[in-house]
């Protein structure tokens, strides 16, 4: 190999070796891409997780939309968490309160995070929540029961196409995962 | 240690001289080599061995699915089975062929001497075995091996999975800077060394469709090593990447997986479509038809195939409009590949035809490779992927682009380059033999796999409902058969390689490269002075 060979060789290598850590890199900037994404495009059912605020606007009495309640808790996890009620007819722009029973079963204390996401994933950007324990972590001492407020109301934007909105909990126990618990609300009393 | 230690200076002299003459004795030959030819032998005899490993694997698979219930192994065991024989197939078998290939080819195809990069080659060789020796092993842990399927979704592969996770993460990473290294070798290679006169549009499609895997390989081998080093820190190291309750999104897997995953499948067809391209003209003894579309055609695929990954996940509820543009780009795809099979069908349009080896298993390649692309076509269309997702129907799919796509190509390209290897021909009598078993028992393994997956037979599951038994059955004769198959491919290359008739340079009379113009077996330099291209 002759010198000028080499030194096109070396050139050529450098840019093909930084390429390969360029899209090792990319790999990780996908993270918050996705976030972005998701967010602008309101693409995968996540909603806001912080309290959006009300402004008396008019209600829709012509339309009314069901709106689900579902429930899931981590497989491990030795709580019940349940639904007042399963689902309910609503007009939108009406502000609405309800609330989900949770049930420490278990002689621990323990940390709860319930994470949201409403389907059609469509519906989330129209679906707000004033308060909501998921903005929370719950915090349930030992056989302790709580209820979990939530109050919520949907955007008379909602398209038309929508006429059923699914908001599905589901409960983690982090109890163990070191997460600050500055933001935890201790709930319930002993049962 | 000692005997390393003790051979090492004879070896030593042995690579000074290498210079000047032939091939050095002895296991340092391997060990040290440098040399493009010994470096494509090892990687393709690795590729075989893994080949048949995980195809024992699969054994073990259709051996279980051969009645309804479970008799043989555990629900476990049979998980880690479908995981590693995936793994091992993928990044054990096919890519370290076409590695191989490129090795022993591309330098005689453009007039180099050898790859630009010789010392990185033996590296990117030698940590392959580690690799594997390193996922295989996880296998014997206390809690078993990988269980969560090849493509490791999370949370399977986060909260789910055994404590060998971390061994099956190393061993990704080390085949992804194998892979990385060969790449970066091969376009090194392609750009600096053809032989004068040597235009870009005089290359030999195989070396093409190399160039562009390579730049794919480069692109996203990358994004596997990042996903399995936050599938990594989430399971270790208490990030959330993929885990919910600490705001990650275990969708969000998926989209980076198959970000690297759809490119990946055309990185194990790409290489195909050159040995296809090499061989039909060959033994249809007319050019190529359409050399220019071709090379458009597999650029077109390349790029396109990071716009579909989506295609794999349209069950996790994606918005409609979402849907749609992955559908259509997915279809759009089939517009190079036609472009290819018409051609190839063209070239072999009124040719004057023979079916040697390597020909008959050409001519498979495009039949069933096409059939392969057909039930992709019907995974693509959104609304019927909801019934097929995650059937047989997709294992029924993906297997005949890759066995007799991907596998098949190699098989091709081994007989129709074993000559120049070796020197010798190799049977041919034992080769259609080989062909015939194969492409028989092949069919009988993966076509009734449609049926099963129309009929609503999930994949990666032990047990199945009694209504399957008897098609399950027929399939695991058939894949039993196939196995069995692949020995006689062994017997004719160690027949080859022990003697039988001598090769002339140019043992196929309507074979067109470089290569055939060098003596067989080749000389263990060629090329020292480049040749010059008219």
């Amino acid at each position: 190999m002759d010198k000028l060979q080499r030194k096109s060789n070396k050139k050529l290598i450098i840019v093909l070796i930084f390429s390969s850590l360029g899209m090792f890199g990319f790999g990780f900037a996908l993270v918050p891409l996705y976030d972005v994404l998701c967010d602008a495009l309101g693409i995968n059912g996540k909603t806001q997780s912080t309290a959006s605020v009300y402004q008396p606007v008019v209600i829709d009495k012509s339309r009314s939309i069901t709106v689900e309640f579902v429930s899931q808790v981590q497989s491990d996890m030795p709580w019940t968490f349940k639904p007042e009620v399963n689902t309910m007819q609503v007009h939108p722009g009406e502000l609405i309160r309800t609330h989900f029973v949770a049930t420490n079963l278990s002689a621990k204390h323990i940390v709860g995070q319930a994470i949201p996401s409403v389907s059609p994933g469509q519906g989330a950007a129209y679906f707000n929540k004033t308060e909501c324990f998921c903005f929370n972590q719950q915090v349930l001492t030992a056989q302790a029961e709580a209820d979990l407020p939530l109050i919520f109301f949907v955007d008379p934007e909602l398209p038309d196409s929508i006429s059923t909105l699914t908001l599905s909990y589901t409960l983690y126990n982090i109890t163990d995962k070191g997460y600050v618990a500055s933001t935890a609300v201790e709930q319930g009393a002993a049962r | 240690m000692s005997t390393i230690t003790q051979d090492s200076p004879a070896a030593h002299d042995d690579h000074h001289d290498d210079h000047h003459h032939g091939a050095p004795k002895g296991i340092m030959r391997w060990i040290l080599t440098t040399n493009h030819k010994d470096i494509g032998t090892l990687y393709l005899w690795f590729s075989f061995i893994m080949f048949l490993t995980g195809g024992a694997m699969a054994m073990v698979i259709r051996a279980e699915l051969f009645q309804p219930g479970l008799q043989l192994v555990e629900p476990n065991f049979f998980n880690q089975m479908t995981t590693v024989h995936g793994l091992i197939m993928v990044f054990g078998a096919v890519m370290p062929a076409f590695t191989g290939l490129a090795n022993w080819l591309i330098p005689m195809m453009i007039g180099a001497p050898d790859m630009a990069l010789p010392r990185m080659n033996n590296w990117s060789f030698w940590i392959l075995p580690f690799a594997f020796s390193i996922l295989l092993s996880s296998l014997f842990m206390e809690g078993g091996g990988p269980n969560f399927g090849w493509t490791f979704y999370a949370p399977l592969s986060t909260t789910y999975s055994p404590d060998s996770t971390a061994l099956f993460v190393f061993a990704v990473h080390i085949m992804g800077i194998s892979s990385i290294m060969g790449a970066i070798n091969v376009v090194v290679t392609i750009v600096n060394m053809r032989a004068p006169g040597m235009t870009w549009m005089k290359l030999p499609l195989f070396v093409w469709t190399w160039l562009i895997t390579a730049f794919l390989l480069i692109a996203v081998m990358p994004v596997l090593a990042g996903v399995v080093t936050m599938v990594l820190t989430d399971k270790y190291f208490g990030t959330s990447f993929f885990d919910a309750a600490g705001g990650g999104d275990p969708v969000m897997f998926q989209h980076i997986f198959w970000f690297f995953g759809h490119p990946e499948v055309y990185i194990m067809i790409l290489p195909s479509f050159g040995i296809i391209s090499a061989i039909v003209p060959a033994f249809s003894r007319k050019r190529l038809f359409g050399y220019s579309s071709m090379v458009y055609a597999t650029a077109s695929i390349a790029i396109l195939s990071f716009l579909v990954w989506a295609h794999h996940m349209f069950t996790t509820g994606m918005p409609v409009f979402a849907e749609l543009f992955f559908m259509y780009c997915t279809m759009l795809i089939a517009v190079p590949t036609g472009v290819k099979v018409f051609n190839w069908v063209a070239t072999m349009w009124r040719g004057s035809i023979t079916f040697e080896t390597p020909m008959l298993f050409a001519v498979a390649f495009i039949i069933l490779f096409t059939i392969g692309g057909f039930s992709g076509l019907m995974l693509a269309i959104t609304p019927a992927d909801f019934q097929y997702h995650d059937t047989y129907f997709v294992v029924a799919h993906f297997h005949y682009v890759l066995v007799t796509g991907a596998i098949f190509s190699i098989m091709a390209a081994a007989y129709y380059w074993l000559p120049k290897w070796t020197g010798n021909m190799y049977s041919e009598s034992l080769g259609r033999w080989h062909f015939w078993c194969s492409v028989i028992s092949v069919n009988v393994l993966f076509f009734p796999m449609h049926f099963l997956g129309l009929a609503g037979m999930p994949r990666r599951i032990p047990d199945y409902a009694i209504q399957f038994a008897d098609v399950n059955q027929i399939v695991s004769i058939g894949g039993f058969a196939f196995g069995l198959s692949q020995l006689i491919f062994l017997a004719v290359v160690i027949k080859c390689i022990r003697g039988g008739e001598k090769a002339p340079a140019k043992p196929w009379e309507g074979a067109e490269g470089l290569e055939w113009t060098i003596p067989s077996p080749a000389p263990y330099h060629s090329f020292t002075t480049p040749p010059e291209v008219k």
